[in-house]
């Protein structure tokens, strides 16, 4: 027979909390965790303890005050009586603009830095190997201080650009100073719209027919000409639609009236003969557009009054608020015929032509500066040069890991398949590539979306200089204006790698 | 990992703990040498010599308290801050005072939590432009490109200068003085605009002073001074009377030469209070009673320093003006020694 002995019975007991494996985990987890929240209280409590000592406490009602200072860089409307949360939004869209176009050019520089570093060429991979190493190597803010001290020192100061100077501007509309550079700035016309839209239809057009020309290689095995079609659609179309509107009213004349003159003076004549001139015009059109430019070539002084439609123009015009007003020639005899009482408009002997659909506005020169077109600011371009040239160093070798990580077999059967060069790395390297490079490119972009915060060594009025340095130093809210800060880059950041992951996901290997 | 947090956070937590101290005499005292806070190098006010040495109108008050405070005018740590750093600097404890050509403004006081001991410069915001430019008035800058250090009043002055008489400008923001002059200097802007004081500065370092005008308007008051953290009044008074002892040594006559000679006891009760030998001012104010004769041996009296430093025998070359002794028809009035 046999005796039935119980198991020793199981019972808990506290040293098993370290010497027994399925409880060890779990109590040093349980230790940490309670450290790290002490840890993280203490530090809370510190500070609200210091903050309490200095007399201070904590409140973003400042966000609401009057900022007082001038940013120059704006993409959004402000002013020196804005808030500290408009100066702020102010400086995330300069933050957002550099970076945008930091890592557009990064990775076009990546790329053919990356592809060409593998080059045959002896010459052409050495080159892209300095380029590489020598941006690399360098930290980034000598760079950026470089590139502004070259903009500053070496380009020509805006009044060596007047008559004598012996500087002049590039194709005649392109002026590089030493403030930046001023480039002509697009102003919209009658038309704009529809050619916006022929525009916007072209490129669907482009994206229909590659689709199309994909399938039917799928299918057929032949292959389109994609490239020049797609060239094609997107010149043909507008240019057909802007000529075709340019022809239909791009003409009209527009005749300049002017009150309390003789009839036959020119501009300049009429100038002479009144105390000021006031012009009556729409900011923004192409017709206030080609009428300043004449005033500028007759060289009279002038102030512009401004107005929203051309009826309130013409009727401040009638009601003395300005002394010159352009109209269309047909509606200028009855506006003259309709004159009553002291009111008596006669035309000049100039003209000017109503404007095309899409005008350039050139920049001029104005008292101290350029006026006109779109000024780049030095600091702009220097902060996104030398973020691209030194991000674009990273991507080149990442683009050169990826490349070199499509095994050599993949290569020469495309190439006995009689597949050419330039397809094999379109269609077999590149494709299988890109999943080695999307992940690093992302902490490529982040790392220059970061980087960006070096702007105020430039003076560029990013998000940093604008809430973390001059609003923080006029209102002495360190704590808030940093977290704020600090929550702007983890908000940024997060959403590019967002959205680098959903593109990540698309491109990566399929497993079926 | 979890030893690199804890290391993580005792450098934290010694960061933050040391603001937290109130007694910065005894701090001093302890440590042997005062924090003091001073620009990035502005000729004249506060700038590295050759040797490498910080000298200058406004080193000489660091050096002025610190003989006060620890008999020794070289017993200072001076901290280079920007105007974007100096009140973090002071705010956080890194520095005991600041003395760097700072405005003394009602924000400043009251909500920045400082205390402005005294006025050292009265001094007004004012343009320099080059000659060759033909303008003779800052109304005649509309369209300008104006070179600005950030983080000052001047940036607001400017602002509100420009608001008010309906005139545009483009603001180049800029981080130093030294930045400011290279970018001026290149032509990336047409006008520096800063303290009447920092232009003249600024100018007399430049290759041809004579090619650069400061304008006639001045467009603010701007009275520089030093200034403590809220909170520690007794600190606060120490280097307001080490100022004011300054200020009075030159209304009575005490200078570097005579003032051994002085210290013996002279017939001017005033005098002989400061000097410590009567009364028991030291005491009142918790140092010693030769606390100012050491203040004053440091460089001399206001008026000694004034006219060593930027002076108008100084390349920088500044006139008294509103900063010449009440009795000389000035602003300098120090309380009375009593």
């Amino acid at each position: 027979m046999s005796t039935l002995s119980e198991p020793p019975k199981e019972s808990f007991r506290l040293s098993m909390l370290i010497y027994d494996t399925r409880y060890r985990s779990l109590t040093i987890q349980t230790v940490a965790m309670i450290l790290l929240v002490l840890m993280i209280s203490w530090l809370v409590s510190n500070t609200v303890q210091n903050l309490e000592n200095l007399g201070k406490d904590f409140d973003f009602g400042f966000l609401g005050q009057r900022a007082g200072y001038d940013i120059n860089q704006r993409l959004v409307e402000y002013t020196s009586q804005s808030t500290h949360a408009r100066a702020a939004l102010v400086g995330i869209l300069n933050t957002i603009l550099v970076a945008f176009l930091g890592c557009a050019l990064a990775t076009i520089l990546g790329v053919i830095a990356g592809v060409l570093r593998l080059s045959k060429n002896w010459l052409v991979s050495r080159l892209m190997a300095v380029y590489v190493e020598g941006f690399r190597n360098v930290p980034l803010l000598l760079w950026i201080i470089a590139i502004f001290a070259l903009m500053t020192e070496s380009t020509p100061m805006p009044r060596d650009f007047r008559e004598g100077g012996d500087a002049s501007m590039l194709f005649g509309s392109i002026a590089i100073s030493n403030r930046g550079v001023y480039v002509p700035a697009p102003v919209w016309g009658e038309g704009a719209s529809l050619l916006i839209g022929v525009f916007v239809i072209s490129l669907i057009a482009i994206w229909a027919f590659r689709r199309y020309a994909h399938r039917r290689q799928e299918a057929t095995g032949d292959i389109l000409p994609v490239f020049r079609v797609s060239l094609a659609l997107f010149f043909i179309p507008v240019l057909l639609t802007y000529f075709a509107i340019a022809f239909a009213n791009g003409r009209t004349e527009q005749a300049i009236l002017a009150t309390g003159g003789e009839a036959g003076l020119t501009l300049t004549e009429y100038a002479e003969s009144q105390e000021s001139l006031n012009v009556c015009l729409i900011p923004g059109t192409t017709t206030a557009l080609n009428l300043e430019k004449t005033l500028r070539g007759a060289d009279v002084r002038y102030n512009a009054v401004p107005f929203n439609d051309e009826g309130q123009a013409l009727e401040g015009f009638q009601v003395g608020d300005c002394n010159v007003l352009s109209v269309p020639a047909t509606q200028s005899d009855p506006i003259i015929a309709e004159a009553e009482g002291g009111f008596a408009p006669v035309p000049l002997v100039e003209t000017i032509r109503r404007g095309n659909a899409l005008e350039f506005e050139q920049p001029y020169l104005g008292g101290f500066n350029f006026d006109g077109g779109i000024h780049l600011r030095n600091s702009l371009i220097a902060l996104w040069l030398a973020l691209s040239l030194y991000t674009g160093a990273f991507i080149a070798e990442i683009v050169r890991g990826g490349i070199l990580s499509v095994s050599k077999g993949q290569t020469e059967a495309a190439y006995a398949l009689g597949l050419r060069p330039n397809r094999t790395m379109n269609l077999v390297i590149l494709p299988q590539a890109m999943r080695v490079i999307i992940p690093p490119l992302i902490s490529q972009y982040l790392n220059l979306t970061k980087n960006s915060s070096l702007a105020i060594a430039v003076g560029y009025m990013d998000v940093r200089s604008t809430l973390g340095g001059i609003t923080i130093n006029q209102t002495g809210r360190e704590l808030e204006g940093m977290l704020l800060l600090g929550l702007f880059y983890l908000v940024l950041s997060l959403l590019i790698s967002g959205a680098m992951n959903f593109y990540n996901s698309r491109v990566k290997l399929k497993e079926r | 990992m979890k030893k690199t947090a804890f290391l993580g956070a005792l450098t934290v937590s010694g960061l933050v703990a040391g603001a937290a101290a109130a007694a910065t005499l005894e701090d001093v005292q302890e440590r042997g040498n005062l924090n003091c806070g001073v620009s990035t190098g502005l000729p004249g006010f506060s700038a590295p010599n050759s040797a490498g040495e910080w000298e200058g109108f406004d080193v000489a008050v660091c050096r002025a308290v610190a003989a006060a405070v620890l008999g020794d005018p070289t017993a200072v740590e001076f901290v280079p801050t920007t105007g974007q750093t100096r009140f973090t600097a002071l705010a956080s404890g890194e520095i005991d005072m600041l003395s760097r050509n700072t405005t003394w403004t009602f924000s400043r006081d009251n909500d920045l939590k400082f205390e402005f001991v005294g006025v050292n410069y009265y001094d007004g915001q004012g343009f320099l432009v080059p000659k060759a430019l033909g303008v003779t008035s800052a109304k005649d800058l509309d369209g300008a490109t104006v070179c600005i250090q950030t983080g000052t009043t001047t940036e607001l002055n400017l602002a509100d200068f420009f608001r008010t008489n309906n005139m545009d400008y483009e603001p180049v923001p800029i981080e130093t003085n030294a930045e400011a002059q290279q970018q001026y200097l290149a032509g990336a802007c047409d006008v520096y605009t800063t303290d009447a004081s920092g232009l003249a500065a600024t100018r007399a370092t430049f290759e041809t002073p004579s090619d650069h005008v400061i304008l006639p308007e001045i467009i603010s008051k701007e009275p520089l001074g030093p200034l403590v953290r809220h909170g520690d009044n007794e600190w606060g008074d120490i280097a307001r009377w080490t100022l004011n002892a300054l200020i009075a040594a030159e209304e009575y006559g005490i200078t570097s030469a005579n003032i051994d000679e002085l210290a013996e006891g002279t017939n001017n009760p005033e005098i002989n209070r400061i000097l410590g030998t009567e009364g028991n001012l030291g005491e009142m104010i918790g140092l010693d009673s030769d606390w100012a004769v050491r203040a004053i041996k440091a460089g001399g009296n206001y008026g000694e320093l004034f006219e060593r430093h930027i002076g108008e025998s100084t390349p920088i070359g500044l006139a008294r003006g509103l900063n010449a002794q009440w009795t000389e028809g000035g602003l300098l009035y120090s309380p009375p020694f009593r």
